[in-house]
């Protein structure tokens, strides 16, 4: 984006520095408006909430009368979160299978969908429509219908296999049974967003691939994959941005307890929760905004130099 | 944006001899297309066998009777009009909101050149990446605290109130919107606005007489997605409204399961029913709802 100003600064410069002077008063005060009141808005609602939580994660608020009667206490919520309190550990090994599994199952599974379905099939939009509509569902739903299939008497699982397997009420393989379908919503979501990219190619590239003789895979990549960087990590991100904020299907299902812990189900327990307990939800919450500013980063990294090599 | 044709392959369709490995293919494809029905055709077909019928038969077994019995009671005892409405009231001005605040910070970074530009762009942008649960505990302290004229909330508080879950889903979706409408801007003619201000016209003119019109297309897109979004949005309505009569449709749903027991068929009939809008709405607008997804991923 600075790039993209610098030329027109060197063809009219002139007339450009002039144009800050040319507003009216009723321009600026018109240009304020219209950044000003989304910037308070989001402002207020998002980034001052993510400071205010890295803040309490360090006090022992309870959250009854003002913030002015929390003391800070240093780091004693991560020391308690991580030794005293026992749904923690389980949790984030919750979140990293949940993020294994997307990165090594749904979002490939997604990749695959969309390469086969690039290659100019008949009946590709069916396949497409089919693929992506567990996507327009909300995890709400998908966690109703968890139960509705892994029901121990009435689910569809046990009814085809003849089995009496509780697969949500045990806790070794209930997380298992839940992201059978959240890769089902995963893998159609990649598909778009990989179908896109493979769309936007230059189909040159694959059919000079093509001429080559390389073998499909091969072709793959060494070819497509490596031309599509920046929505390859547009997927990256998207995946590990999923994986974080996974909550609604567990919720649904058990309120996230008993095998389907998950960190952002412990940040909310202590707020909406039986125990009151600010600091500890906040300090967990700072764990998830450590984890997330990577993938952020790298996605705002990824757009704005896409946009200056435009 | 080429983009915005994503699910149209515009390359001319060769004709191609059906070789074996087409042939295994589309074999693949439609045994997993299959497979990727099932969970929704599960659902369907449990919503439309009465609860004797599977109490006496099984759940996987061949229906002796098909009925909307289910449909008629999850209609009434989910309230699902009310809770229908209720979403409604959320999510309508939540998307006229969102596209008003994010087409206005658009058109600033995409038709001026400030120094603040990108750093105004990432702060949108991050906002929306952020994981809901990292904010929410100083949310929620933060909605009981704040006090609200009663004919705005009947609470008296943003807790529990609609214009408080509208607030945090404008804040929370407006930067989505903002990037991929600024790239948008971004590929209309400089020309347009140089010649308006020639013609003597104000910023407010640019804005809402040239640049809005134009950007129909991705409002378009941009609407259906976010509708999709915020319609399907469950956490900040479990957190932030308390009061179960104003709880939008998706977190109505849980007051069907029993405490002591659960009807799988009424649930299922009260889940075809939340999921059909916005099926519904992506089986019309599909093509607006994947070129709102893919705007922002990819560009030209």
């Amino acid at each position: 984006m600075a790039t993209e100003a610098a030329p027109r600064l060197a063809t009219d410069g002139a007339q450009r520095r002039g144009r800050a002077v040319r507003l009216s008063t009723r321009d600026k005060l018109a240009l304020t408006l219209m950044v000003g009141i989304p910037l308070v808005l989001v402002g207020g609602l998002i980034w001052f909430p993510t400071i205010a939580s890295i803040l309490l994660s360090f006090t022992n608020w309870d959250g009854i009368g003002g913030v002015t009667t929390a003391h800070w206490i240093g780091t004693e919520n991560y020391h308690q979160v991580a030794t005293i309190y026992p749904p923690f550990w389980p949790a984030v090994e919750h979140n990293l299978i949940w993020l294994a599994f997307l990165t090594l199952v749904a979002t490939p599974f997604g990749l695959f969908l969309a390469y086969q379905l690039d290659k100019q099939l008949r009946g590709s939009r069916i396949y497409q429509s089919i693929f992506f509509l567990p996507v327009v569902l909300s995890f709400a739903i998908i966690g109703f219908i968890v139960q509705l299939i892994y029901s121990p008497t009435q689910g569809l699982v046990n009814g085809v296999l003849g089995t009496h397997t509780d697969w949500l009420g045990d806790p070794s393989i209930n997380l298992w049974a839940v992201l059978v379908l959240v890769g089902w919503r995963h893998a159609g979501y990649i598909m778009i967003l990989y179908l896109a990219g493979l769309k936007a190619m230059d189909p040159s590239l694959r059919e000079a691939a093509a001429i080559d003789g390389a073998g499909e895979w091969h072709a793959f990549r060494t070819v497509v994959f490596p031309s599509l960087w920046p929505i390859n990590i547009v997927i990256v991100v998207v995946t590990v941005i999923e994986a974080l904020r996974a909550f609604d299907i567990v919720y649904i299902v058990n309120k996230g307890r008993n095998g389907l812990e998950l960190l952002s189900i412990l940040v909310t327990n202590n707020i909406i929760g039986e125990a009151s307990r600010i600091g500890y939800g906040s300090a967990i919450a700072v764990i998830l905004i450590v984890i997330s500013i990577v993938p952020i980063v790298v996605f705002v990294w990824n757009s704005f130099r896409e946009t200056e090599q435009a | 944006m080429t983009s915005v044709a994503v699910t149209e392959d515009t390359r001319p369709v060769r004709k191609r001899p059906l070789t074996l490995s087409r042939v295994v293919l589309h074999a693949f494809l439609i045994v997993t297309a299959l497979v990727w029905l099932a969970p929704v055709a599960w659902a369907v077909f449990t919503s439309f066998r009465p609860y004797s019928d599977t109490a006496a038969h099984g759940y996987v077994s061949w229906p002796t009777t098909l009925s909307l019995t289910n449909y008629r009671n999850a209609w009434d005892q989910g309230d699902i009009p009310l809770h229908f409405w209720n979403s409604m009231i959320i999510t309508i001005p939540a998307i006229l909101l969102i596209l008003l605040f994010s087409s206005a910070v658009a058109f600033v970074v995409s038709r001026f050149s400030f120094w603040f530009n990108v750093p105004l762009l990432i702060f949108f942008m991050a906002a929306n990446l952020l994981p809901q649960q990292v904010i929410i505990t100083p949310v929620y302290e933060m909605y009981l605290r704040i006090h609200l004229p009663t004919w705005l909330s009947g609470s008296g508080l943003a807790y529990d109130s609609f214009i408080g879950l509208i607030a945090i889903n404008v804040a929370f979706q407006t930067g989505f919107c903002t990037f991929v409408l600024s790239n948008y801007m971004k590929t209309l003619p400089k020309s347009l606005s140089e010649a308006a201000r020639v013609d003597g016209a104000g910023v407010t003119r640019q804005y809402f007489g040239i640049i809005l019109p134009l950007c129909k297309p991705a409002f378009a897109a941009l609407a259906v997605l976010e509708f999709t979004w915020i319609y399907n949005d469950f956490f900040w309505a479990i957190v932030l409204m308390s009061s179960g009569d104003k709880r939008p449709i998706t977190t109505s749903l849980a007051n069907l399961s029993g405490q002591y027991f659960t009807d799988n068929n009424l649930i299922a009939a009260a889940s075809v029913l939340v999921a059909l809008p916005t099926i519904m709405v992506f089986a019309l607008l599909q093509r607006q709802f994947i070129s709102g997804l893919t705007l922002g991923s990819t560009k030209e």
